[in-house]
């Protein structure tokens, strides 16, 4: 399928049967594409023993372990194509995913993200209310995937405030002054689930303080790694952010840096579901076979935007669940599952410990 | 000043180009015009013509020449 029609699809518009034909195809012509252009991706399949050609399965697919991309550069287009390169936030010291974007990829996984925004955002851009510091995009060439995020979302804000200053400290007097004479418009705040709990919501709580942003939208990601360490669930975090920012639409979206642009958006449902540019396949983790509606595994993300790198296919070290196949009661067609947690250290490395290189 | 000489100035400026540099030139052809480099192109647009582009124009301003079309939507002719 041309990359026009791929991007015109509705995000949400294919069924099982709809979707695994499409996949069948593209997931196809994405291996022999990242197998011509990577010689890593091609001398690790055939370590592995994938034949050449076909079209597999969705869950048949080759996938690569997202630990490999720390591991070794892969790329499947000449170095002087690459228009930027991406890096997982990754904690201090430990090592980076590098992903290699060039202005094709890029393209796409913007159109992408803005055809799944859309649906939940509208097309008129609102006032931006970033819960983060401008720090996060000092480095234009290599790009944060907190940098990626505002970024990415930047294209559905208009005027913008970033709340937190250069020391990460919410700069409260801003944040009053943007909202000045904005008293009940609808404004899109966006930031890392981490970022707005520690900086945001507990700093106001522990001033006292509170917003009245009704009627805004407010999106987050990253994950809840961080917030489950301090014992703080789903429900509490969206309870305190209304309670702090008074905006009743609170959203989190999965995402990760290995799969830009195709992010798995939280429905007003509070399920995460799959657009038509990636799906999961939960995996169980003793065998990586399939798991049921309910049971939980390993999540693999799959996704039709990746042209400059191998990763169309990734096994990821989150643990998540299925809920459901084109029936949740929001109307969204497609997969649509939970993030329960990360896969205990070590268990997620299999592949990449017996490549070689 | 026209609203080309206007237009002209807002990549010049923004991307440090010589005038010879602007035709055919496209987002994410040159390493200055990244997607930050388009929001801030973008939000001086809009400043600069009294405009509010919307997203799906915002995604479609994709060159130079691209650009004078989608000003032109909004009755800024360049």
């Amino acid at each position: 399928m041309d990359q026009e029609a791929l991007l015109g699809l509705g995000p949400y518009s294919l069924n099982r049967e709809e979707k695994t034909a499409l996949y069948r195809r593209e997931l196809a012509g994405l291996t022999r594409r990242h197998r011509a252009g990577c010689r890593e991706y091609r001398r690790l399949l055939e370590a592995l023993g994938v034949p050449e050609g076909g079209e597999l399965a969705p869950e048949d697919a080759p996938m690569l372990p997202v630990g490999l991309f720390k591991e070794m550069d892969l790329c499947s287009v000449p170095r002087e194509a690459v228009f930027k390169t991406l890096t997982s936030s990754g904690t201090t010291g430990a090592q980076v995913s590098r992903i290699f974007l060039d202005a094709e990829t890029s393209a796409m996984q913007q159109r992408a993200l803005y055809r799944i925004g859309e649906s939940f955002i509208g097309d008129r851009r609102l006032p931006f209310l970033v819960l983060d510091s401008k720090r996060a995009l000092r480095d234009r060439a290599m790009f944060s995937a907190r940098g990626a995020g505002i970024l990415g979302f930047s294209i559905f804000g208009g005027r913008t405030c970033y709340a937190l200053d250069e020391d990460m400290a919410l700069d409260l007097d801003g944040v009053r002054r943007f909202l000045d004479g904005r008293q009940g418009e609808k404004l899109l705040l966006f930031g890392f689930t981490y970022m707005i709990w520690k900086h945001v919501v507990r700093a106001l709580e522990e001033r006292g303080e509170r917003l009245d942003l009704s009627g805004s939208i407010l999106i987050h990601g990253g994950g809840w790694k961080k917030l489950a360490g301090q014992a703080v669930s789903q429900d509490e975090f969206k309870d305190r952010v209304r309670r702090a920012l008074g905006v009743e639409t609170v959203l989190d979206y999965y995402g990760m840096a290995e799969q830009t642009g195709g992010i798995y958006m939280e429905c007003p449902c509070g399920h995460l579901h799959a657009s038509v540019w990636s799906d999961v396949i939960i995996r169980r983790s003793e065998d990586y076979g399939v798991c049921a509606v309910g049971e939980p595994g390993v999540i693999e993300s799959l996704s039709l935007l990746p042209r400059s790198y191998p990763g169309h296919a990734v096994l990821t070290e989150d643990l998540g669940v299925l809920l459901g196949e084109d029936d949740c009661p929001c109307g969204r067609l497609g997969k649509y599952f939970a993030v329960t947690g990360r896969v205990p250290r070590a268990e997620v490395r299999g592949c990449s410990d017996t490549y070689e290189g | 000043m026209t609203n080309l000489e206007k237009y002209d100035k807002l990549f010049l400026e923004a991307f440090r180009l010589q005038p010879e540099e602007l035709p055919g030139l496209k987002y994410r052809g040159i390493q200055a015009w990244d997607s930050v480099g388009h929001m801030d192109l973008m939000s001086a647009m809009e400043e600069t013509f009294g405009i509010s582009i919307s997203t799906p124009d915002l995604l479609d301003f994709s060159s130079y020449e691209k650009g004078k079309e989608i000003l032109a939507k909004y009755g800024v002719e360049v």
